[in-house]
């Protein structure tokens, strides 16, 4: 692709690895400008792209960052997260600057929302201002900001540090700990040929570190060995599962081993080409990560003839996403690398035979293919020499929530919970969620399960709520992401996430009966059962994993009769008191 | 020796290629179906079709046959979960049959029948959706629209015009039209295509022609959708009970 100028404004980031002409840069470029897509633009966009209006209409509709509205000059998203969110500083804010949630203020300076996990566990509350991300606020930060917004002072003006983002890596392991020489994995790969380093993959045991652990060297192998005009290699950096922030920091820190992994990988597989797809709400990093892109080139560790190997030619884009947690599903993904919603695909075909543009691809979470740079370096057995029976090496965790010291900690697989528990400050833990709202909650009873594919698996998140915490709050915020960020397109989880949603905020509010209950236990296995792909088949797990562990949690918000209805007759009449100035016994039932 | 799949028990032969759905349809073995349709590309997202494959859920309509598959489809407990599946699609969309021009016509209607179901057991969604009545012989009422994307598929595959789309995520999904307003109107659809007869419910309707069978002599009032369905594979016909 080539970067093509049109009415619509272009970004100034537009380089050799940022296309401006790719749809969701420019509908962002559109959003950044007049706070929404105006509709009289979305002809000539579809037209200069060559997109059919439907398809442009579609990709507006799909993601979160879009809009057909204005929001205001500032637009403000909370995150809604149990970690990095704090709704009632959001509640304050709209009260001080007569904000109505979502509602942008009549003046149009500012609007106030909501974002799922923003990926700042280990700094919250945090919220993005016009995208930019502001972490560890504070009552005082919000009040400055309720200032600087009266005051029409733009987001660009206000003071830098506010938008720093702090590593925050607690305890180093194989991969944090061990220096990475930039080249050194691409030097490796020449001297050993691209059959013998997939073999050293293999033999390392690397399995995917974003969630399903699937061995690394077969995908590869795989692609490799698939036929397809052209090969392609994936990073996926799209980290939605909230209380992930792990590849934040190997993003923000060790950018060129994820890079030198994705260039390894092209060598192996045969493939010209990777793309990094990065959330949306890590687009603060982009700048950097073109500059790490940069300097490669100039190492000659990026582009054509890489290491003066005639017949090493290798590029990479970024790609940019819009607030779409779906999008973190491979075949998702590379529907919106293909300038679509991110609709999961029909499976099989696999993304290693049919991916993007229908060719063979590798699609990796990032600290997979920073792994596999360490391993081209080191060598499988220094890496399996690390680990459990079944999961060898190391797993960066991001921790969250209620202990004195959140941030990223590294462990060999096997390491048990307690012990994270302890390094991490946690006392008086009530429930862990290993995986996010997508894993498993566990108890207390479990402290001394393992990480480990074979007995805890986790792609990172890892969040611990005290024994302060209502753990049936914690699951209704994930059943409300989950019917939020599912993309609609199986029935099960479309309207099956929207129900689950319902039964739990009805017993939360104290209108439940066993029988909501039972409703709820039915419909959370459909769900899982039936739905189209990872989101729906994990989206009841915290509902089921609640009711299993913490029954209590969920009985001592029960109506002790058989039924209640979905709504309250009572208040429903509130209208009609109104109306007719009665408030007395007899309009009440 | 031709390859099998066994369907409850029974040896189902099968090509390469074919998917569960077609080695079963073709075998005059009814699997209930709501956005497939034999000449379209399979969709896999209505989930109508699930099966119990070795134990696993498996969408019959897009999982490739292959030897020696145990297949479990009409058993109580998928029954159950089908009925449930309708039930979620008539609840989030305003089906009112009785006033619906579609009415024993209504694939998502005969399924239900099928199913013995008998109300929509989940408190209504009531979502608010509109009407396209722009264009002259075609009308769309997105109220009944259960997302099947058979339209979608219709227009591109066949017609070959791309017309409509659907957009937005989650809950919020809504059929679109691929056409400068978004209007029917503006688009280049013609009352002979695919696209505008397809509709297995009553969200596409031709404009002008209303109660022509009268009800209780329409095809569901008469045969149940698993004849329908394989009937229109035995006779090789190209309409089928909704064109
Ligand atoms: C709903 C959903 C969200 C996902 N999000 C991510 C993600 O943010 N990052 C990621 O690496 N993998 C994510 N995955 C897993 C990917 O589909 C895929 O398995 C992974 O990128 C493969 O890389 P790996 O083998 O290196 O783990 C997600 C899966 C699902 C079903
Ligand atoms: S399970 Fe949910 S997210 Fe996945 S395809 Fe179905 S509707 Fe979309
Ligand atoms: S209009 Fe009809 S055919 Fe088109 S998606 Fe909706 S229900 Fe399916
Ligand atoms: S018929 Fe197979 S999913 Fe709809």
């Amino acid at each position: 692709m080539n970067s093509v100028q049109g009415a619509a404004p272009t970004s100034d980031l537009t380089s050799a690895s940022y296309h401006d002409d790719h749809l969701l840069h420019r509908l962002y470029a559109l959003q950044q400008q007049f706070q929404h897509i105006p509709a009289s633009s979305i002809g000539a966009l579809a037209a200069e792209l060559c997109l059919p209006l439907a398809q442009v209409e579609a990709v507006i509709d799909f993601y979160s960052f879009f809009h057909r509205t204005a929001r205001g000059r500032v637009d403000l998203l909370f995150s809604n997260c149990t970690s990095c969110g704090d709704l009632s500083l959001m509640h304050d804010l709209c009260q001080r600057l007569g904000v109505v949630p979502e509602q942008t203020r009549a003046d149009g300076a500012v609007s106030i929302g909501e974002a799922s996990c923003i990926g700042m566990c280990d700094q919250g509350p945090a919220l993005l201002a016009n995208g930019r991300t502001l972490t560890q606020l504070t009552p005082l930060r919000l009040e400055q900001i309720a200032e600087r917004i009266e005051a029409s002072t733009p987001i660009e003006q206000w003071p830098a540090e506010w938008f720093h983002v702090h590593d925050n890596v607690r305890k180093n392991g194989l991969l944090l700990g061990t220096t990475f020489s930039t080249g050194s994995a691409l030097v490796a790969a020449l001297e050993k040929g691209a059959q013998t380093m997939l073999d050293e993959i293999i033999a390392s045991g690397l399995r995917g570190r974003g969630g399903a652990g699937f061995s690394t060297g077969m995908k590869w192998k795989f692609c490799r060995e698939a036929t397809g005009d052209a090969h392609y290699v994936v990073c996926n950096a799209d980290e939605g599962e909230p209380g992930t922030f792990k590849d934040r920091i190997l993003l923000s820190s060790h950018a060129h081993a994820v890079f030198e992994g994705m260039t390894l990988c092209g060598y192996v597989i045969g493939a010209k080409k990777g793309y990094m797809y990065l959330r949306g709400e890590y687009r603060y990093m982009l700048p950097e990560l073109l500059a790490v892109l940069e300097r490669r080139r100039k190492l000659k560790l990026l582009g054509t003839a890489i290491l003066g190997q005639s017949d090493f030619d290798f590029e990479i884009e970024i790609i940019v996403g819009a607030g779409a947690y779906i999008c973190g599903e491979e075949s998702a993904l590379i529907e919106s690398m293909e300038q679509k919603g991110g609709v999961p695909r029909v499976r099989p075909p696999f993304p290693v035979t049919q991916g993007f543009l229908a060719q063979p691809t590798v699609v990796n979470n990032v600290e997979t293919l920073a792994a596999a740079a360490h391993i081209a370096v080191h060598g499988g057995g220094w890496f399996n020499a690390h680990g459990s029976d079944k999961s060898d090496g190391s797993k960066i965790l991001s921790v969250s929530g209620d202990c004195t010291t959140p941030g990223v900690y590294e462990y060999p697989f096997g390491t048990s919970i307690q012990r994270i528990l302890d390094d991490c400050g946690a006392e008086h833990v009530q429930a862990i969620q290993v995986g996010g709202p997508s894993g498993t909650l566990i108890a207390p009873a479990e402290f001394e399960r393992k990480l480990a594919f074979e007995d805890l698996a986790t792609g990172g998140s890892f969040m611990i709520y005290g024994a302060q915490r209502d753990l049936l709050h914690v699951i209704q915020n994930f059943a409300h992401f989950f019917a939020h960020e599912s993309c609609g397109f199986c029935t099960p989880c479309r309207v099956g996430t929207t129900l689950l949603k319902n039964g739990v905020d009805k017993i939360a509010t104290g209108h439940g009966t066993q029988y909501d209950v039972d409703e709820l236990r039915r419909m959370a296995a459909l769900v899982k059962r039936r739905s189209h792909c990872g989101l729906g088949q994990t989206a009841p797990n915290p509902i089921l994993d609640l009711l299993q562990r913490f029954p209590q949690a969920f009985e001592d918000r029960l109506v002790h009769s058989d039924f209640e209805p979905h709504f309250d007759l009572d208040k429903s009449l509130q209208e009609a008191r109104r109306l007719t100035h009665r408030d007395d016994a007899e309009a009440h039932l | 020796m031709s390859k099998t799949i066994k369907i409850d028990g029974v040896d189902v032969p099968f090509e390469d290629g074919q998917t569960i759905m077609d080695a079963a349809l073709a075998a005059d073995i009814y699997i209930p179906h709501l956005c497939h349709k034999p000449g379209l590309s399979p969709h896999g997202s209505c989930k109508l079709c699930t099966v119990d494959v070795d134990g696993r859920a498996v969408s019959s309509c897009t999982m490739p046959a292959s030897e020696g598959q145990q297949i479990a489809n009409n058993t109580p407990a998928l029954k159950e979960v089908r009925k449930t599946i309708i039930q979620m699609l008539f609840i989030e969309g305003n089906h009112l049959c009785p006033s619906c021009e579609k009415t024993g016509d209504c694939t998502l209607q005969a399924l239900a029948y099928h199913h013995d179901m008998l109300d929509g057991h989940f408190p209504q969604f009531y979502p608010r959706r509109n009407v396209d009545a722009s264009h002259p012989t075609l009308i769309i009422d997105r109220d009944r629209c259960i997302l099947c994307e058979l339209c979608v598929r219709a227009s591109r595959e066949v017609d070959g015009k791309n017309v409509f789309a659907i957009a937005g995520r989650g809950i919020k999904r809504q059929l679109i039209v691929n056409s400068p307003s978004g209007k029917l109107a503006d688009s280049d659809i013609e009352t002979e295509d695919l696209a505008s007869h397809i509709c297995p419910v009553g969200a596409i309707l031709i404009k002008d022609h209303g109660y022509e069978v009268p009800i209780g002599r329409r095809t569901f009032d008469l045969h149940s959708i698993a004849e329908t369905d394989l009937e229109q594979v035995i006779l090789k016909k190209t309409v089928h009970h909704d064109a």
